[in-house]
């Protein structure tokens, strides 16, 4: 019998991937608040250990400070340092959102080309745990309707772990997104050296009749709908974007141009969502092979909700993805 | 010493909490309640105190741990524990949850989830009472981490130079999260960045009842006059960790034990005592308090939940199509 291969949890990849760009790259600093292992190693542990390996030079703990933790992320990246700032929480992005949208966004065109800006921004967020309306948005679409920010979000362990890695390398902002419920899942674990590219999604499970496109958890939920309607013998293909912005049209589209059919899944709110972009890209690429216009998947026009049960029926669910498909395939 | 009846009241306020407190985490324990709780216990006197100092009408704008600003403030039992539970009848019908209560009929106006933003609020509501001249403070609950963000110097500059009827009281408990306050805090004393900003400031120990009182009557007589904010830094001491399940383990020993040694709630009680009130008499009051918190926390389980197409209402004014 074959040995089981190792697994890793989500959080522990996005640790070992900061390890290695540390190790790899002495300009590689980390900032956040609470993330030095005498503060806890950061409030649900990612950070744990890298004080200890790399020195609190490199890895500060912080006052709780948004606006200057990404400021001072972008001053460093101007001159050549490649910070990696935790923001708690998405939600608390907002506070430090003129550094983003109007810094750490805009240096490099704004300045011809003189100047760069190559930090990382991790964050978490996600639903359904009863955290309400302050703590648990999906934010991705504001940022990625701002030109000069990549966004990235990982469905998985091994992703996570590469798409990390390239996140810190990459000469351009990047908000990494991770996924507070699903920290603690396991996955495959990536080889040392597995790198994820920015920009190209990934295609984990093939199919004939409808390509489900999603990033993030919607890439579980999708599976999970996949596998049930297989039964049936409906064929789902799951494109997982990985990079949000700019996402990976090239895949989209030579998958729906497969399938002639699609749904697009987020957790985040589905009015003028991500969901609406890539839907929209779809439209104007392969309108007229289409079986039936591009469904949309995603959560209610509230804020998250604090109660279980309002929470719940907010929030997208495998019900709303196969009521989707089923409504397209007709 | 603040008079006897004062301190009756700041008693019995401060006995609510601290058994709502105990009540909340048997609870969360026990798995009746599955939610996220930030402890209270050792803050109780710094908010009765200074609730004890103002009306009904005036405005409280507080933060996540809040659950002794918002019962020292008058939310009836019932209406908090079933919104703590997510229920149809809490005060805001399980929308907001426990970091996010309202209650306008007590004055409570806003608690919020997000570290500092509450400071340019208040302002809001103190620019109202000033334009309105309608004699209302708010008051502005936050903890020293929050003096390390940028909203709590732009408010405080505001109000200051607005000259509004604000009182910031900032609960010093010394820790933000897992960070010791001098770790990230540039200055000595949150008073001192009061008093960079030109704002009358003090600085007094918050556990003790007479003490908290008595600057919290005069921030409140001196806001009224018109004269402008106060900030009041009181110190305390949480004695749970941030949330429920953090054992505090970056806490040296020391000043743990020390502190529990300080205790504010059996020191009140003991003064109590000394002034001549019977044990009968105090005995009665917690008694008192215990019956509202069981009833209150029965009514929370067994109170039903919204529907779940609730999340409609409430997000404008008109209910938003399914
Ligand atoms: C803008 C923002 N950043 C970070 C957090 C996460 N957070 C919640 S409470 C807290 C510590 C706040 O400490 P303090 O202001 O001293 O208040 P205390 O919790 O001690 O009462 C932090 C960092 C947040 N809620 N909002
Ligand atoms: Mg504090």
């Amino acid at each position: 019998m074959s040995e089981k291969p190792a697994e890793i949890m989500f959080a522990q990849a996005c640790n070992m991937a900061m390890a290695k760009a540390m190790a790899d790259d002495p300009k590689v600093i980390l900032m956040g608040e609470d993330i030095a292992d005498e503060q806890g190693g950061g409030v649900f542990k990612v950070t744990a250990g890298l004080s200890a390996q790399f020195g609190t030079d490199r890895v500060r703990s912080t006052p709780i400070s948004e606006q200057a933790i990404v400021g001072a992320a972008v001053g460093s990246a101007l001159v050549g340092y490649k910070p990696v700032a935790e923001i708690m929480l998405m939600n608390f992005i907002t506070v430090a959102m003129d550094q983003i949208v109007n810094h750490a966004a805009k240096l490099r065109f704004m300045s011809g080309g003189q100047t760069s800006v190559p930090l990382t921004i991790r964050t978490t967020t996600g639903a359904g745990t009863g955290l309400g309306g302050q703590h648990s948005d999906m934010l991705e679409a504001w940022l990625a309707h701002v030109p000069g920010l990549k966004v990235v979000a990982a469905s998985n362990p091994a992703d996570a772990y590469g798409l990390l890695y390239s996140s810190i390398m990459d000469p351009n902002p990047v908000i990494f997104i991770e996924n507070t419920p699903t920290y603690f899942t396991k996955g495959p674990a990536p080889a040392p050296d597995h790198v994820v590219p920015l920009g190209k999604a990934s295609v984990p499970r093939e199919g004939t009749d409808i390509s489900l496109i999603t990033y993030g958890r919607g890439v579980g939920a999708s599976h999970a709908v996949a596998e049930k309607l297989a039964g049936e013998g409906i064929s789902c293909e799951v494109v997982d974007l990985r990079t949000i912005a700019p996402f990976d049209e090239e895949t989209v589209l030579k998958s729906v141009a497969k399938t002639k059919a699609a749904v697009v899944v987020h957790e985040a709110v589905k009015n003028f969502g991500t969901g609406a972009e890539i839907s929209s890209r779809i439209h104007e690429e392969l309108f007229s092979e289409l079986k039936a216009p591009v469904g949309r998947v995603g959560s209610g026009y509230a804020p998250v909700p604090f109660s279980p049960a309002i929470e719940k029926a907010w929030m997208f669910s495998e019900d709303d993805i196969e009521r989707e498909i089923r409504k397209i395939l007709g | 010493m603040a008079d006897k009846d004062v301190l009756i009241d700041i008693f019995t306020r401060a006995d609510l909490i601290m058994q709502s407190d105990i009540k909340f985490r048997k609870m969360i324990g026990a798995g009746q309640l599955q939610i996220v709780y930030y402890p209270v216990r050792g803050q109780e006197v710094v908010s009765a105190a200074m609730m004890a100092a103002v009306n009904q009408e005036d405005y409280l704008v507080t933060i996540y741990r809040g659950l002794h600003d918002q019962l020292a403030k008058g939310i009836p039992s019932k209406d908090l524990w079933a919104e703590f539970a997510g229920k149809m009848a809490g005060t805001c019908k399980g929308k907001g949850g426990p970091m996010h209560i309202t209650h306008p009929e007590t004055g409570v106006m806003v608690t919020t989830g997000i570290v500092g933003s509450g400071i340019p609020i208040a302002n809001g509501l103190g620019l109202a009472s000033q334009l309105e001249k309608d004699g209302k403070v708010t008051v502005c609950c936050f903890g020293d981490g929050a003096s390390n963000i940028g909203a709590f110097h732009e408010g405080l500059n505001m109000a200051q130079v607005w000259k509004l009827p604000v009182i910031f009281l900032c609960q010093n408990n010394l820790y933000s999260e897992h960070t010791p306050m001098a770790f990230a805090t540039s200055s000595e004393t949150i008073k001192q960045r009061g008093d960079g900003l030109g704002m009358r400031s003090v600085r007094v120990n918050g556990n003790d009842a007479s003490e908290m009182y008595a600057a919290a009557k005069e921030a409140v007589e001196y806001a009224r006059a018109g004269n402008g904010p106060t900030l009041i830094e009181a110190m305390t001491f949480r004695f749970h960790g941030h949330l429920l399940g953090d054992t505090s383990h970056y806490i040296p020993e020391e000043e743990m034990e020390q502190a529990l040694k300080d205790d504010p709630m059996p020191i009140l009680r003991q003064q109590l005592l000394d002034m001549q009130i019977s044990e009968t008499d105090i005995a009665a009051i917690e008694a008192k308090n215990a019956a509202t918190i069981e009833e209150a926390a029965q009514f929370a389980l067994d109170a039903p939940y919204p529907p779940g197409d609730e999340y409609r209402i409430d997000v404008l004014d008109v209910e938003i199509a399914a």
